[in-house]
């Protein structure tokens, strides 16, 4: 009996030890899963997905809270490249989430009266200005996010759709639509 | 050597786990609905394993001995569980990739019965030190096989015309009986 017992403790004990100890030297700092999928959100920080910026919908997309089909600049392809990460099947956009043109605001520099809101509001710095100095965009550096045209008191600021040129027309991403097909005609298909 | 051979190839086809002793059917019905994740599960799974059939036979040998042997089932849990929690942190620490294919597998492992039932397999069959090691990855790697077979098979079933009332895990539990009655043919390979 007492024997029992004392195994039974020093194997707990042992195993006690080594998962503190484990605990301690293979700690690890943070949820290395965000980062990857940090990684893979474009950082617009442009708040479309109803979160505060690109990381805390990592975080959310990491607890498993939403969907990953929430991030429009990220397009189709960031959602496959989530869904591949996560091991789950990828989903289309939802009605509530749509895919706009790609376009770039542009301030209507006759009306600007230099206030700096838009400057505090753009997440990736691509408006330049001074206080009471007409602002501008780096149109090259605009990704579209529409977060500036709230805050502007004078609304000066508007969305134009890029046209697509010769110079900067590319490849589309192919696309295919899954349908689900009766079972009768895939049986049918099959022979 | 030859005997080491021998218990490989009988732990993976004559006397496999899953189709022969009929163990660890709720990973072999779980975690077989997509091909990555079988994979995942199927390498974890080796691994603890061979882990746990190593250290539990020298618990059993050194620590419990015959008058002790009414601990062995509390005694395997315990360790089983222990190298489970450890492998999971060294695994997070060391490679995120491999914790990020494995992540809610690794705990699962714990409530496997095929990880409890190799170890007092071994017991039951007096296996010595290196017999019990090769028994036990001879089984995990029989159960990875089976699960990926199955796996393949699940996917293929996903879009083919079964009849409604056989959809989803009734269709999957036939083919798992039928798959057990063709691991029968390996019976008598190895006299």
């Amino acid at each position: 009996m007492l024997s029992a017992l004392l195994v039974m403790a020093a194997i707990a004990g042992v195993l006690g030890a080594v998962l503190g100890f484990a605990a301690i030297k293979f700690h690890t700092e943070g949820n290395p899963l965000v980062d990857k999928i940090d990684a893979i959100l474009p950082q617009t920080q442009c708040g479309q997905c109803g979160f505060p910026g690109c990381k805390p919908y990592a975080t959310a997309i990491a607890s498993g809270e939403v969907t990953i089909n929430k991030c429009p600049p990220g397009g189709e392809e960031g959602i496959q490249k989530l869904a591949d990460l996560l091991g789950v099947d990828p989903i289309p956009f939802g009605s509530d989430t749509q895919t706009k043109p790609k376009s770039v605001a542009i301030i209507d520099e006759n009306t600007c009266i230099g206030c700096t809101l838009c400057i505090q509001a753009c997440p990736v710095d691509a408006i330049v200005g001074a206080a009471k100095q007409m602002h501008t965009v780096i149109a090259a550096e605009c990704t579209g996010c529409e977060l500036c045209i709230a805050p502007c008191p004078v609304d000066c600021i508007s969305m134009e759709v890029i046209e697509e040129k010769i110079t900067n027309w590319k490849w589309k991403y192919p696309v295919y639509a899954l349908t689900s097909i009766e079972p009768a005609s895939t049986a049918g298909a099959a022979q | 050597m030859t005997e080491y051979l021998l218990i490989l190839v009988s732990a993976v086809f004559v006397n496999n786990i899953v189709m022969v002793k009929i163990l660890g059917l709720c990973p072999f019905m779980g975690v077989s609905k997509k091909l990555e994740a079988a994979i995942g599960m199927g390498a974890a799974t080796t691994f603890v394993l061979t882990l746990a059939s190593g250290s539990s036979y020298l618990i059993n040998h050194y620590l419990l001995g015959p008058e002790l042997s009414y601990l062995t089932t509390l005694s395997f849990i315990v360790v089983i569980a222990g190298i489970v929690q450890f492998t999971e942190m060294v695994v997070q620490k060391t490679s995120p990739m491999l914790y990020q294919v494995l992540g809610i597998y690794l705990p699962l492992i714990t409530t496997n019965c095929a990880v409890l039932g190799i170890p007092l397999l071994n017991v039951q069959a007096k296996h010595n030190f290196m017999e019990s090691i090769f028994f036990g990855m001879g089984g995990a790697l029989g159960f990875t096989m089976v699960l990926v077979l199955f796996a393949a098979m699940r996917e293929r079933m996903e879009g083919a015309d079964v009849p409604v009332i056989f959809k989803g895990s009734a269709i999957a539990m036939v083919t798992a009986g039928l798959m057990s009655l063709s691991f029968m043919g390996f019976s008598g390979l190895i006299k």
